[in-house]
């Protein structure tokens, strides 16, 4: 169970000696490798070809393959994984965190081993690292760095094309944190697959942040019988996996800890989605004995991660970038976006999956009381869609001319995730 | 017609991994819009199977679902009373195998509801992407288009027809995609497989109601999407 005072002072203890552990058992070939990794991303941002947190960890992994084990090697680390939440809520708890000093992360949604390499060869002598991990990549991460937390979010269909199908993954996860007992887990209680996944771990904290997308749990990962649901509980019918008791969880704006005490949380952020992941993020950081009150003015100070929620005026429009990926997060999507303008962006590239199927598993009818245009590479994937949805749209052909369409005022952007990043572009990589 | 049209989706419980709502959704818009009156009726995996229906829709899964889907459709029989009095289904990826004689989930082979003369397997590779082929021509249909997701290979018995000839893409085994038989159609085209074959959507309403042909709707969007597709699975 959570003690957050001894965990503290267990913080403090060992990361005084943290600094000079790094550094100065790193193998030769390491340091060789961080350094040219560091360069390698510098060079990358410098010839405009894209943040290099990717490129840098890259030639990093190449020239020691176990560089990640060597920079992760003494740090307290905590992962964060999940197929929805999972930037903004690395995002938040490295926040949260910054109570402790400097805190080393993967901010730009690079959340493969290369992303994780490249944030922790930039991040020198620091000893706290929060890193988002990839859902595919956590029991290799895990076995890499040895986290100090393994924070849990959600599981639900993401690029169904390849990407594991979700009980696949709930096991992988639960075989992964099996293996660990001694890694903390920090696990959503309202996802009965991420409760199976968890479940293996010694030590665990459940919070609670609702699931809005319930269609990929209906059936128990244990016995295979219906999962049922009233009032926010769920248990399976046929065997004992039920919900656990959150210790912490939301309540209206705010987050209540383990203690009980009701705290508000004021984000830039926008949504109730949101919410939820301050409340992960307020547990992850409390397992590095950092208490709500000293994290939360420091999640107030979140405006935007790399392009998500940003805001920006151009030609008197004020434009809103939210990103949904899949149908759980185009429902969160729908939840923050107000009800204006707005312009639905498709693509299927390799980072978004090459299957559309997903447009079916989101009712659109949210948006059927404001004006809808429509782009993208798989516009017309979108188009039949909406027109089966009954929403009018008009379909445009550039980002430019969508802006033009609208008048003045805010104009909310919603798209999967190459158009986000092609949209972002056009804005300047807006962060 | 007097009577509502009667659709089923069988088991979104269980089989609904890849947008297969989307079919229920096609097929009430394209009756709504010639004036057919629809009652739709998503049958859960603990209710029983009504028999009166007129088209049943069965959509793709996991493993383990597909597993229990077959089992209980087994148990329950309503949906082999609706196909013997001469229901129109359309039943797609793990749907589709479970319809035949046998199938394999779990790396075991699990008994199938014998709907189709038909059993499959696992295939070497997984088939993932754009799949394409031409229609039986007794069907009169222009060429199908889907995406295809599966591990599974299929082996057609005398007793049915292969829905297509694959020109992109793998289907049953690279040479035959799907399965037709009487007034039950198979495919590996998963989803939403309706929204890029809209004659499939009315043959099976065409089929359910007794008509030869219906007034036309305008198909403007699904027309483009269809061009792009059957292009880029032929790139």
């Amino acid at each position: 169970m959570l003690k957050p005072d001894s965990r503290q002072l267990d913080v403090t203890s060992r990361s005084g000696t943290l600094v000079a552990v790094t550094d100065g058992k790193m193998p030769l070939r390491a340091k060789v490798a961080t350094s040219v990794s560091k360069t390698a991303a510098a060079l990358s941002r410098a010839a405009g070809r894209g943040d290099g947190s990717v490129i840098g960890g890259w030639i990093g992994l190449k020239i020691d393959p176990e560089l990640l084990t060597h920079l992760a090697a003494g740090r307290a680390i905590a992962l964060v994984s999940g197929t929805n939440g999972k930037t903004t809520t690395t995002r938040l708890a490295a926040a949260g965190l910054g109570v402790l000093g400097p805190v080393a992360t993967n901010s730009f949604g690079a959340n493969m081993p290369t992303g994780h390499t490249s944030a922790l060869a930039k991040a020198g002598a620091t000893p706290f690292a929060v890193l988002e991990v990839d859902e595919h990549y956590l029991a290799r991460v895990i076995d890499e760095t040895n986290p100090r937390v393994v924070a849990l979010l959600n599981l639900s269909r993401d690029q169904l094309d390849r990407a594991k199908e979700v009980a696949m993954m709930a096991q992988m996860w639960r075989t992964a944190l099996a293996g660990h007992p001694d890694v903390a887990v920090v696990a959503n209680a309202d996802d009965p697959m991420v409760v199976w996944a968890a479940q293996g771990a010694s030590h665990i904290t459940w919070f609670s942040a609702g699931q809005r997308w319930l269609d990929d749990s209906f059936v128990c990962p244990e016995s295979g019988h219906p999962i049922e649901r009233a009032n926010g509980d769920w248990w399976c019918a046929g065997c004992p996996l039920r919900r656990p008791t959150a210790q912490w969880r939301v309540e209206d704006d705010g987050v209540v800890d383990p203690r009980g005490d009701w705290h508000l949380v004021k984000l830039q952020l926008p949504g109730t989605v949101n919410i939820g992941n301050a409340a992960t993020a307020l547990a992850v950081a409390a397992e590095f004995g950092v208490r709500p009150i000293e994290a939360l003015p420091r999640l107030s100070t979140v405006a935007s991660i790399a392009g998500r929620y940003a805001q920006v005026d151009r030609d008197g429009r004020n434009i809103r970038l939210l990103l949904a990926k899949n149908p759980a997060s185009w429902l969160e999507a729908f939840d923050m976006a107000e009800q204006s303008p707005t312009l639905l962006s498709i693509n299927a590239r390799d980072p978004d999956g090459f299957d559309t199927s997903w447009l079916y598993d989101v009712d659109f009818s949210p948006l059927h009381d404001r004006p809808v245009l429509i782009t993208g590479d798989r516009a017309y994937d979108l188009a039949v869609r909406l027109e089966v949805n009954g929403i009018a749209f008009r379909h445009v052909l550039s980002f430019e001319e969508a802006i033009r369409s609208v008048p003045m005022g805010r104009l909310e952007v919603i798209a999967n995730y190459t158009a986000f990043q092609d949209i972002r572009a056009e804005l300047d990589r807006v962060n | 017609m007097s009577e509502a049209l009667r659709i089923v989706w069988i088991y979104p419980d269980l089989l609904s991994t890849y947008g297969d709502r989307g079919n229920l959704l096609i097929l009430g818009r394209r009756a709504a819009i010639r004036g057919i009156p629809v009652e739709t009726y998503s049958v859960r995996s603990d209710q029983p199977m009504p028999s009166t229906a007129d088209i049943y829709l069965i959509g793709g899964g996991e493993d383990g679902p597909q597993a229990l889907a077959a089992q209980r459709l087994i148990n329950d029989g309503g949906l082999h009373r609706a196909v013997n009095q001469g229901a129109a289904v359309l039943a797609i990826c793990a749907g589709y195998q479970l319809f035949g004689h046998s199938f394999f989930a779990k790396g075991a082979k699990c008994p199938g509801l014998g709907l189709l003369d038909l059993h499959s397997d696992r295939g070497e590779t997984r088939a993932v992407g754009e799949i394409r082929g031409d229609i039986d021509p007794r069907l009169g249909l222009p060429p199908l288009s889907g995406f295809e997701n599966h591990g599974g290979r299929t082996h057609l018995g005398p007793d049915v027809a292969p829905l297509a000839r694959v020109t992109a893409g793998i289907g049953n085994d690279g040479q035959t995609e799907g399965a037709w038989h009487g007034k039950i159609l198979g495919t590996y085209s998963h989803g939403p497989a309706l929204a890029r074959n809209p004659a499939i959507a009315d043959l099976l309403l065409r089929w359910a109601i007794g008509a030869d042909s219906l007034s036309p709707v305008d198909d403007t969007w699904a027309d483009r999407l269809r061009a792009e597709r059957l292009a880029a699975a032929g790139a």
